[in-house]
């Protein structure tokens, strides 16, 4: 049984009663285990959103529910156990002296035993594949690496929702491949809401749900096949759709009629081979 | 400005425990006015390369030539400053180095150390503000108010305003949304094509790569693994791959194509167009035998 988890209720929200609104009557809502990418252009609203739900950021209206309770300056403490994120810059998130020391810092921050920290700091780093790099310093680790621990960091305090805000954005194709991995692993073994902000179309396909923001509003919001599905009007706000997508469309030009919008190589081929094999 | 690099060895804190070989006996050429892509996974020398182009580094061993400059542990060029006059490099995240109290004197920075007239500037600035995709009226603002994506191009504006003839990028557009990073390469491609500057892209994107470039160049552990034309560097799948590099994805697709169908379309810089009209033609020409 899935249930709300994250809720956001007509909320709007400005840095200044004299700017502009980033957020205008915005409503969704994310369930337990879901998996959803927001994605629209710079200073469409995106990382705005993630700065609400853990109450970086309060809305001057409506209001933002956490697995039933509202964001509010005296729940934000209790919010942020059930809310981790991680951030672009993989260079800005470390306080650790070692990657052990990194992933110990949020949870001593929270009291818990040592007994406890020792198990996590295990399982965590486990999780995201860097069990063997207990002692290394920081600096000596790949990007790809240091977002990593920076995800183990936040899984240590076990909370209901990651958000990663342009994760990936700073690392190399291999670093994203990386990350990738490790939070779709994750999201299928632990049970675990998943947002992640992103340009990164590869992203984008793997999640169950696409919410897209336009103008401080959203714009749409489907799986990501419906989303992919309208090429012409994602291009008008700004954004890119995926190679098979833009491929499948020449190829109706072409004559060819793919059944239904694929979402990577596997799929169009497929297609293609049932076209074939019918004539 | 041609470049050339001859057997060029550059070793990072030479005679410390902590001694590191970043480039090994790198030798290559860059034609002046051309388009060079310089591709790498993460530590394959790629940022050191870029620091030898307007002197920063200097090679341990081997020599760098640039234009009429040449760069070794034993000729030291006195008019270096006139050296990065000519070579502007746009570092990677540029928008952290912004620091004025206003945009244009920020733009200004550059040309005014290099003694470029006041009048000329003024001019120079009313040219590269629209080029960048920025507005007029931001000149006054200050740069910290911008968002990000305004502050980049601002950065790359105050290179710009120097007018090098050679252009060095290092991932000009991380972190921009998809159309910041198309309306920016297709500027510096632009750029490249009016004036002729010879541009060199340090990138990740095997797609800007062969979009944009006329000649890749494929860097592991410090030293040339491959070159060559975009559309003969990048059907290596196999080598590239050793490397950690990946080859664009419409090369990967038709070599998933020619597998699946048992065909030989050949990868020639296609556009999805023409490349949509072979896949027809294959399966029309399996269809009658």
């Amino acid at each position: 049984m899935s249930t709300n988890l994250i809720e956001f209720k007509d909320v709007s929200f400005r840095y200044g009663e004299d700017q502009p609104w980033v957020l205008k009557n915005v409503s969704f809502t994310i369930d337990e285990d879901e998996w959803v990418a927001i994605i629209g252009h710079n200073g469409s609203g995106k990382s705005t959103i993630a700065k609400l739900i853990n109450g970086l950021l309060f809305p001057q209206e409506g209001e933002i529910l956490i697995d039933g309770k509202k964001v509010t300056e005296d729940s934000i403490w209790d919010i942020r156990k059930d809310v981790g994120m991680v951030f672009q810059n993989p260079d800005n998130q470390f306080v650790g002296a070692t990657v052990q020391d990194d992933v110990a810092f949020g949870m001593e921050n929270r009291g818990i035993s040592r007994e406890t920290m020792v198990e996590r700091i295990e399982s965590t780093l486990n999780a995201v594949g860097m069990k063997d790099y207990l002692l290394t310093e920081p600096h000596r680790l790949s990007g790809g690496q240091k977002q990593r621990v920076a995800i183990a960091s936040v899984l240590a305090i076990s909370p209901k929702v990651l958000i990663l805000d342009e994760a990936t954005a700073m690392l190399d194709p291999n670093g994203r491949k990386e990350i990738m991995q490790t939070v779709s692993g994750l999201q299928d073994r632990q049970g675990l809401s998943l947002i992640t902000i992103t340009h990164d179309l590869q992203e984008v396909v793997q999640a169950d749900r696409v919410l897209v923001m336009n103008g401080g509003q959203i714009w749409d919001e489907a799986e990501p096949r419906k989303i992919f599905a309208k090429k012409e009007e994602l291009r008008e706000i700004g954004l890119d759709v995926p190679f098979v997508a833009i491929l499948a469309d020449a190829l109706l030009d072409a004559g060819i009629t793919i059944a239904h919008e694929p979402l990577n190589h596997e799929e169009l081929l497929e297609d293609l081979w049932t076209l074939h094999s019918k004539t | 400005m041609d470049i050339t690099f001859e057997n060029v060895t550059y070793i990072y804190q030479k005679n410390s425990p902590f001694e590191h070989k970043a480039l090994e006996n790198l030798s290559l050429h860059i034609e002046s006015g051309s388009y060079v892509a310089v591709v790498g996974h993460t530590g394959s020398g790629k940022s050191t390369l870029i620091s030898h182009l307007n002197g920063l580094s200097i090679p341990t061993e081997g020599k760098v030539k640039i234009g009429k400059y040449a760069l070794s542990e034993n000729e030291k060029i006195n008019d270096m400053k006139e050296l990065r006059s000519k070579v502007g490099v746009v570092f990677q995240y540029p928008e952290h180095q912004l620091f004025e109290e206003t945009v244009e004197k920020d733009i200004a920075f550059g040309p005014e150390n290099f003694g470029v007239p006041k009048n000329e500037i003024k001019t120079r600035i009313q040219k590269i503000i629209p080029a960048v995709g920025l507005s007029e009226d931001l000149l006054e603002r200050s740069p910290f108010d911008l968002s990000g994506g305004q502050m980049r191009r601002v950065a790359i504006a105050g290179v710009l305003a120097v007018k090098p003839d050679v252009l060095v990028l290092d991932e000009p557009t991380a972190g921009l949304d998809p159309r910041g990073q198309k309306e920016m390469m297709d500027m510096f491609y632009q750029l490249h094509k009016e004036q002729g500057t010879t541009t060199i892209l340090v990138t990740h994107s095997m797609e800007d790569a062969l979009k944009y470039a006329d000649h890749v160049i494929i860097l592991n552990k410090g030293t040339k693994y491959m070159e060559g034309k975009p559309e003969d560097v990048f059907v290596q799948r196999e080598a590239l791959n050793r490397v950690q590099l990946d080859v664009p994805e419409i090369v990967q697709f038709i070599s998933e194509f020619n597998e699946r169908f048992d065909t030989t379309i050949p990868f020639q810089n296609q556009s999805m167009t023409e490349l949509a009209q072979m896949i027809q033609r294959t399966l029309k020409g399996a269809e009658s035998p």
